[in-house]
């Protein structure tokens, strides 16, 4: 089965986060920063990430970069989802190598649709 | 507040005179929160105040009451499927059939609030550089004028273009304004809307090459369903392309049709040049 690494400092949102991406069938494993993430990644490269910005000891952004700069790291799509509902920061994560960003509040829909756009569903 | 039983029949009948809908007992959700919200936009106390109203033949009232049950749900690049062909396959093959320079005439018969059409118009902007050579006119209609004015405003709740739009298109073709998302008038100005009921004659449209006309017909009874499908089939060229919703057919109901073959929701006429 394919894995997605759920990253958000929200236990509640990991647990939401969890529910949909597995319904749409894939292994989640769930990571509270951004640094519990790259740890992750340097275990077993995830399938796919679904990703916050802001979290302590190393935000969204900084973690996509340190990914995309990982031998591998180009493989995973990475999803943003997040508050930060900005163009200014659409921007910046589209050119930091984001496939494709979730403003939240979001559902299983969105979700979905998002997956089905990056073609990994 | 429920309807009762006698309340329901006069909607019924009422949406199936003014504009072909059809609506089954297991609709009576639908119509009790979509009353419910019309209520508040009316300013109008109670639903039994919104009965005895439209009893009383409202004009307005009605009016109002047929635009609130027809208004349908819609999202950018709905299934996204029907969108690809529209660019890989249905686009190539009149390209083939209509010579370099010709307009190629879309109509998107019931298009709600707007995502449909301008989709279409993405598309085009998009691969303007393979598509070179050809005009394109893109009429967008609807029954109900609010509906009308939401997509001509073209401006959408962050909510509205996340189902859907890819977020590198988002970022290409809109605006933001405070959390909603306006669209650029490149493309805005691509789409012509007009009111239109489809249980009107269509002639005024002349000859169309693709019609969109999704998950409308399902709300229609059997016969105005067939109705609607042979002045479509007047309309459209012999070249040229129906879109259905996924899940609806033509089977029973009209055979001016056929199902391209194993494309879903995709139909020519009988006497189509493909066949």
């Amino acid at each position: 089965m394919k894995s997605c690494l759920v990253v958000d400092d929200s236990r509640v949102v990991r647990k939401v986060a969890r529910r949909i991406v597995e319904d749409l069938g894939f292994t989640a494993i769930e990571a509270e920063d951004g640094s519990v993430a790259l740890s992750e990644c340097e275990k077993a490269m995830p399938f796919c990430i679904l990703l916050d910005w802001n979290m302590p000891n190393m935000s969204g952004i900084d973690f996509l970069k340190a990914l995309r700069a990982m031998p591998e790291g180009k493989e995973p799509k990475v999803i943003f989802c997040t508050t930060e509902n900005d163009m200014a920061f659409i921007q910046e994560a589209l050119a930091a190598g984001a496939d494709e960003y979730i403003m939240k509040p979001f559902d299983s829909d969105i979700v979905q649709t998002k997956f089905e756009q990056v073609g990994i569903v | 507040m429920a309807f009762s039983s006698d309340d329901f029949k006069l909607y019924q009948i009422l949406l199936f005179k003014e504009s072909g809908l059809s609506i089954k007992e297991d609709k009576a959700y639908l119509l009790e929160s979509r009353m419910n919200s019309l209520i508040k936009k009316l300013d109008i106390p109670d639903t039994a105040t919104l009965t005895a109203k439209v009893k009383a033949g409202d004009v307005t009232v009605k009016k109002e009451v047929v635009e609130a049950m027809t208004t349908n749900e819609t999202f950018f690049f709905r299934d996204m499927h029907p969108f690809d062909k529209f660019r890989d396959v249905v686009l190539p093959k009149i390209f083939e059939n209509k010579p370099v320079g010709s307009t190629i005439r879309i109509w998107c018969a019931a298009c709600s609030s707007g995502q449909e059409p301008y989709s279409l118009a993405i598309i085009l902007k998009e691969n303007a550089a393979k598509f070179a050579g050809y005009n394109f006119e893109i009429i967008a209609t609807d029954l109900s004028d609010d509906i009308l004015d939401t997509a001509k405003a073209a401006k959408y709740s962050q909510f509205e273009v996340q189902r859907g739009m890819p977020i590198t298109l988002l970022v290409k073709y809109f605006k933001q304004e405070g959390t909603d998302w306006l669209l650029n008038d490149d493309i805005k100005s691509m789409v012509k809307f007009e009111k239109f009921n489809l249980l009107d004659p269509m002639t005024k449209y002349g000859t169309l090459d693709i019609v969109f006309c999704r998950n409308v017909l399902i709300y229609f009874a059997a016969e105005t369903k067939s109705m609607v499908l042979s002045e479509l089939y007047q309309r459209i060229a012999k070249h040229g392309f129906l879109f259905l919703g996924g899940a609806e057919t033509v089977v029973g109901v009209t055979d001016k049709f056929k199902l391209m073959e194993g494309e879903r929701g995709l139909y020519i006429p009988h006497d189509s040049v493909y066949l």
